[in-house]
């Protein structure tokens, strides 16, 4: 008898809802709703069905705009999450529910109360991407408005952090509950929270960034890190470096999750799905999108020019600043360099050169190559699992879920039934540490 | 043809405000199954910004999957939160339901809430002894919030999705509008994020007099108190002549609420508003310990009704649990028998449930009427 192989280091999987940008694909026949329920019940249901850990919404909290105009290209329309979630916590019943929720424009107690009330009607479902926001524009919706400079996003980020879960440790399980008398730097929250103690004690913390400042927060204070590093070298040392700030906070590499935002592509074969894959990267780059994306780096109006001719020649102008609600591009002459010499290497188009250097998929492939792919990537310490962001709505996961999964389980990297009820238990996460009574 | 809805309204209150707060969705979702088995138009959940127990809207939005046709209606607080955020709240509740939300307006004269967000902007007042009370402040905010939420509902005209796949464009941004509201102490830019609710504009609803009679500087405190021969008056008020689709009147005798509805329905055509744009409700505390108690009820309601004192009746049971089973197996049938209230729903959304019509962007308008 062959010795018993180690036990494969098990995969997390979540659900992105398809996003209001390119990457999700509207002008496909496949194409629903944005915004009807049913469309967030057809996928939340497929991810329940797939076994996922969660299902996940990001927020915008105001239209794009470009040549301040609203950008009108890509999909647009999105509910407010929490109610959102709440929703869907009465069709599904094991999904993990996660949200996320700028701390720019909330205070902690409503926050913590919101999400308090989620975790009890979800049954410990409750998940949190904790984000900023810094721009002014988009706080030109808000009373708060304003503008917070990059060290003020995270101290203000983690004190809201530290004071919501001031709220929830307020309200011990056999306790009566404490009145809350924070005072910090950034807030001042002084009184009694009203909802009693969740199923989960805290709900599931996500967080986002990327830089050295949102790594140490994520390390200090998140369950899952949601990364854009796709690729498996980058994901390795992303890994590595963030696991290994764990311990100066007394905590366990298994105690944060690192999950990062993939795409992917299924065809019978390799070929197939080679060929999907650019005929999808075609519809994400329609000529018009391919001359906004150009305008992004050039800063200046290129609507005259031919998107299936040359690149522009002259140069981008450095002050331009055509689109807001996006994140700024940092040196738009060394993009335009990059992306001509790229255009006169290949003989490229405007759309073409678009395409070829913007978001190609993550995962291409058969069924069985992208779930050896994963398991790989996986068991390689590159990630503890994905956020699927699926091109389409609401059916974009149906192949993952009917295809992938099972290769998944038959490998022994995945499970094959939940045995909890909380997403804390999907995700192998300690319960909070019960919190200890004032004397 | 019949009436195309029947004359009565009837919403109920969830809460139990002397019972300690539920927090499980299971408790919320069998009483508002009851009371769609009884077709009743709407339910409520009182909140506080401030409050015990989970988000009320929270609540409402986890039971609408497990609802057909109930209308759904939160309170939501204004004077601490962002009108963005409400806005978008109330709107996602209307497409999580299908067309059957609507929201309470609330404002946070206490100082418990302030003290939650550390900025007492509110009771400026209690410092300085002479200020104006500070519920006047709050609902006159108030009232500019609901301007501007339901602002931010109309700035996607219903028909502002496109996907022309021939042009690329998947809106048409004519049909998008930024709102530009500037308020004494807040501005929004909009759009809004969230595409027209199925309503249009989800049902508004004022509790125009408030409860009255508690200590200061508590929420809820601050009510117009309603009195036969005279006229109520206040910012609270004012908010439900303006902006309520419903407003809800605490009175004792038909007499009072009647002369509360005449005046508010005097104040909104004040305002440039159809009076019967505005429903209005006596809000009722009931209880009921027998079969005979909810039998008295029908009569109690009818005779009311037949006096013009309201359009319908907003109860508020003691112990929902008991009340509202007795109300539906007992009450709601005979209200029926005298031909008083529908016998199954005919419409789909709360504003068909109320014979409200639903209202056209103020944004379309406005480009019909430059045309």
């Amino acid at each position: 008898m062959s010795p018993q192989p180690r036990p494969h280091k098990q995969i997390h999987l979540a659900a992105h809802f398809p996003g209001v940008n390119n990457t999700t694909v509207w002008a496909d026949p496949r194409s629903g709703s944005q915004i009807d329920f049913s469309s967030f019940v057809h996928l939340a249901r497929t991810a329940e069905r797939g076994l996922f850990d969660f299902f996940f919404l990001a927020e915008g909290l105001r239209l794009r705009e470009h040549q301040g105009r609203i950008h009108d290209l890509d999909v647009l329309g999105r509910p407010e999450s929490l109610t959102l979630l709440n929703a869907l916590a009465a069709v599904t019943e094991r999904l993990g529910l996660a949200g996320t929720v700028s701390a720019t424009f909330n205070e902690p107690y409503e926050l913590a109360r919101r999400f308090a009330s989620l975790d009890h009607l979800s049954g410990g479902r409750a998940a949190w991407n904790v984000v900023t926001t810094s721009d002014a524009f988009t706080g030109e919706n808000f009373r708060r408005g304003g503008y917070l400079d990059r060290a003020d996003r995270y101290t203000r980020a983690a004190e809201f952090l530290a004071t919501a879960r001031e709220l929830w440790d307020s309200r011990p399980v056999d306790e009566p509950p404490r009145r809350v008398d924070h005072q910090g730097r950034h807030f001042t929250v002084r009184g009694e929270f009203g909802v009693a103690r969740s199923p989960q004690g805290h709900p599931v913390v996500i967080q986002a960034g990327d830089s050295p400042e949102g790594r140490e927060f994520a390390a200090s204070a998140a369950d899952v890190v949601f990364t854009r590093h796709g690729g498996l070298a980058a994901g390795r040392d992303f890994y590595a470096d963030v696991k290994g700030r764990l311990p100066a906070y007394g905590r366990r590499p298994a105690d944060l999750k690192i999950m990062p935002g993939v795409t992917f592509v299924l065809g019978d074969t390799l070929a197939e799905a080679q060929e999907q894959a650019a005929e999808i990267r075609r519809q994400q780059v329609s000529p018009q999108t391919a001359l906004v994306a150009l305008e992004q780096v050039w800063g200046v109006d290129l609507s005259s020019y031919d998107p299936d001719g040359p690149l522009p020649d002259i140069d981008p102008d450095p002050d331009g600043e055509l689109a807001r609600g996006r994140v700024r591009i940092a040196d738009p002459q060394a993009v335009a360099d990059r992306w001509r010499a790229l255009s006169r290497a290949k003989g490229l188009s405007i759309r073409e050169t678009v395409i070829e250097t913007t978001g190609r998929q993550s995962f291409i492939g058969t069924p069985q190559s992208v779930a050896r792919e994963m398991a790989d990537f996986v068991r390689g310490d590159a990630a503890d699992g994905f956020i699927l962001v699926p091109h389409l709505t609401p059916g974009g996961l149906d192949s993952f879920v009917a295809r992938v999964v099972p290769l998944l389980q038959e490998r022994g990297a995945y499970r094959t039934e939940y045995t909890g009820t909380t997403l804390r238990s999907h995700l192998g996460l300690p319960d909070p540490a019960r919190p200890v009574g004032k004397d | 043809m019949p009436a195309p809805h029947p004359p009565l309204r009837l919403a109920v209150a969830l809460d139990a405000p002397h019972l300690p707060p539920r927090h499980d969705a299971a408790h919320h979702t069998a009483l508002a199954r009851l009371a769609e088995r009884g077709t009743l138009d709407f339910v409520t959940l009182d909140d506080r910004f401030d409050g015990a127990g989970p988000d009320a809207l929270a609540v409402l939005a986890r039971i609408a999957p497990a609802t057909e046709r109930i209308g759904l209606v939160p309170t939501v607080t204004t004077t601490h939160t962002e009108p963005f955020h409400v806005s978008t709240a109330v709107a996602t509740l209307d497409w999580v339901s299908r067309g059957r939300a609507g929201w309470t307006v609330a404002a946070s004269t206490g100082e418990a809430a302030a003290a939650l967000v550390g900025r007492p902007r509110v009771p400026a007042a209690a410092s300085t002894g002479s200020a104006p009370a500070p519920a006047a402040e709050v609902w006159s905010e108030a009232g500019e919030v609901a301007d501007v939420v339901g602002r931010l509902w109309d700035s996607w005209e219903d028909d502002a999705e496109v996907r022309d796949r021939a042009t690329g464009r998947f809106v048409d941004r004519a049909k998008l509008h930024h709102v530009d509201f500037t308020g004494r102490t807040f501005a929004v830019r909009g759009p809004s994020i969230v595409p027209r609710p199925p309503q249009g504009r989800p049902v508004t609803v004022v509790d125009a007099t408030g409860a009255t009679g508690g200590p200061d500087g508590v929420d809820g405190a601050d009510g117009a108190r309603v009195e036969a021969g005279r006229e109520p008056d206040g910012a609270r008020w004012e908010v439900a002549a303006a902006r309520a689709d419903v407003a809800l009147v605490r009175a004792e005798d038909p007499q009072t609420a009647g002369t509360a509805r005449a005046a508010l329905h005097a104040r909104a055509r004040a305002l440039g508003r159809a009076p019967g744009r505005l429903l209005v409700l006596a809000s009722l505390p009931v209880e009921l310990h027998s079969p005979a108690d909810a039998a008295g009820l029908a009569d109690l309601l009818g005779d009311w009704f037949a006096q013009g004192a309201a359009d319908g009746f907003h109860l508020r049971p003691a112990d929902p649990g008991r009340d509202l089973t007795r109300f539906v197996e007992t009450t709601v049938p005979l209200l029926r028998e005298r031909g008083l209230f529908r016998r199954s729903y005919e419409g789909t959304t709360l504003r068909e449930h109320l014979g409200l019509p639903r209202p056209a962007s103020m944004y379309a308008l406005a480009r019909e009427a430059a045309r």
